[in-house]
């Protein structure tokens, strides 16, 4: 499947002294199977643009397509898409109201009008994807933890089978652990099972462990667009419109000034301690052969 | 400014008809000196007890037993509660949950008018307080147009209008931008530096601990790490059995140090990374 968003326009309060462009001529196509971060500064549209691509707003001008067929179109099935491309929100977990976890999880699968048996295995399989053990199953999810709480939440997303999964801010608020753990299953998820992600981050850190596109926004319209690589060397300019680039790459910049022949353009830990390791090696031979 | 000992605090489930159900020990005995004009710390996962225990700082809870005193005034005597409020103001991780008015200027004037503080003393307050936190220009705007940096940054204004001694932030910055975290980091630095103010901060961002004066790690309602950042990062085994990490600058430092590297432990900042690394050459 694929979502291609042609010239969409977003307009708040359309005709009125606070009208306020969200979203202006954003082209984007996203791929069938694609991990894709988002990031850009409060109010910069992130929001507005993933709810468009399960047509939860609709889009002032433009055309939004799934998979070739225009979302708009009268006799388009909103229903349709709206199972195939799972949303899950800011603080997921202030949603669930279920007395049971597992009865939460079943919510989605229910209301898709499926049988008993099927809710259930769906929903079983759905807890079992995000690591919650069954032991949890038959409690309330207000005694768990913050970030077993938004697995639950996660899960109940899942058990709708989306083939996309748009996650907005998964791991705001989480302890360090909780952060890593989230972010490990929402990996899982995209390998095993080829789902397409969308994670929409304040973490630049976050993004450049994990996803493989990188998508900037700013006031309302696309900024980059490429490889997390690609988009952290423009540090200077991340900053200048409220973002940054991962600590590392900072480091970097810093050791490259100082004469070291490291990588500059890397955003992992473990990438730059590899080329740390490759330049202060790569120092001690020449220095050997001087010699 | 806050000394804590055996601090103890039970969550208490009742059925309909007022039997105790259940009893979750939230703090099991926390013991706290924080002195006057630090810029405190305090890191734990989620349900450790950070946040009763900040609740516990400005008498939002009772404890269930242990001592705890605030700015000189011990919280079980009850004429001390206004008091201890007002020395000890409380920010709140979602900036849009703490601002009331319709206007900044307002909206910092809050506080301090429940206070009953003269109008005249309520104005220099507000224009001190928004200037501290670099939010003046903004006095007559209304709050909704802002970023959540700049929320935030109101929101402790908000609290400052009230003169505390002393601020507890509960993770302040969950929600913002790398921008917007920033501002808000600088500005409560700015306060603890020319103001004196005693900072607590309750955070998941491990390198907004690095300029702390003095880091508390809680796991299961107790403290159970305690010291200098630069410690508290250097025993990294044990900081992650808390689900705790490190902050990358330190981790990366870490790892080469693993892989052979000869660097010293607990590395905190860019700048003396590069430095170490220039002496490995």
């Amino acid at each position: 499947m694929s979502i291609e968003l042609k010239h969409i326009h977003y307009v708040y309060s359309a005709g009125t002294a606070y009208e306020k462009h969200a979203l202006d001529d954003i082209n984007l196509t996203i791929n069938d199977g694609e991990f894709i971060g988002i990031v850009g500064h409060t109010g910069s549209g992130k929001s507005t643009l993933i709810q468009h691509m399960n047509g939860l707003i609709k889009a002032s001008g433009g055309e939004l397509l799934y998979d070739g067929e225009n979302i708009y179109a009268k006799d388009f099935s909103m229903k349709e898409l709206r199972n195939r491309v799972g949303l899950v929100f800011q603080y997921p977990e202030h949603q669930l109201f279920e007395a049971t976890v597992f009865e939460d999880v079943c919510f989605g699968p229910k209301n898709q009008g499926l049988s008993d048996e099927e809710v259930k295995a769906r929903a079983s399989a759905a807890l079992q994807s995000v690591g919650l053990s069954e032991k949890y199953y038959e409690q309330s999810p207000f005694e768990l933890s913050g970030g077993q709480k938004r697995r639950v939440a996660i899960a109940g997303v899942l058990a709708m089978e989306p083939k996309m999964l748009i996650l907005d801010e998964p791991t705001a608020g989480l302890d360090p652990k909780g952060r890593d753990e989230i972010l490990d299953q929402i990996q899982k998820l995209h390998r095993e099972r080829g789902l397409t992600i969308i994670l929409v981050s304040h973490s630049m850190e976050d993004v450049a462990n994990y996803v493989e596109r990188l998508i900037v926004m700013d006031k309302g319209s696309v900024k980059y667009d490429g490889t997390p690589r690609e988009v952290f060397a423009h540090a200077r300019e991340l900053e200048q419109i409220g973002l940054a680039a991962p600590q590392v790459t900072y480091l970097l910049a810093q050791l490259a000034e100082e004469g070291f022949a490291v990588d500059s353009t890397a955003i992992t830990v473990e990438e730059a301690k590899q080329s740390i390791l490759a330049a202060l090696h790569g120092q001690n031979r020449s220095e050997g052969t001087t010699i | 400014m806050i000394k804590a000992k055996k601090l103890i605090h039970k969550y208490t489930r009742y059925d309909a008809d007022g039997n105790v159900t259940e009893q979750k020990m939230a703090l099991t005995g926390v013991d706290l000196n924080i002195k006057p004009g630090d810029f405190v710390a305090i890191l734990g996962h989620n349900g450790s007890g950070k946040s009763t225990l900040a609740k516990h700082l400005n008498v939002l809870l009772y404890p269930d037993g242990g001592e705890l005193v605030v700015d000189g005034k011990d919280v079980y005597e009850e004429k001390n509660l206004w008091d201890i409020r007002q020395s000890a103001g409380m920010v709140f991780q979602n900036p849009d949950n703490q601002i009331v008015a319709a206007v900044i200027e307002e909206d910092v004037a809050f506080g301090p008018e429940n206070l009953g503080v003269p109008s005249a003393k309520i104005e220099e307050r507000v224009t001190s307080s928004l200037k501290s936190v670099e939010m003046l220009s903004y006095r007559t705007h209304s709050p909704n147009k802002l970023s959540g940096g700049q929320k935030q940054r109101v929101a402790i204004a908000g609290v400052m209008a009230m003169e505390p001694k002393c601020i507890i932030l509960d993770e302040p910055t969950a929600m913002l931008d790398p921008v917007g975290r920033k501002e808000v980091l600088h500005a409560i630095h700015e306060l603890n530096r020319k103001k004196g103010v005693t900072i607590i901060l309750i955070t998941h961002y491990m390198e907004e601990v690095v300029d702390a004066d003095y880091v508390y790690v809680m796991h299961q309602g107790a403290v159970v790490m305690q010291g200098l950042p630069r410690e508290i990062f250097s025993r990294v085994e044990e900081l992650e059995s808390y689900r705790m990490t490190l902050p990358q600058i330190t981790k990366l430092a870490y790892e080469l140090k693993q892989s052979g590297v000869d660097l010293p432990d607990g590395i905190l900042t860019k700048e003396e990374l590069v430095e170490a690394l220039k002496q490995c050459r």
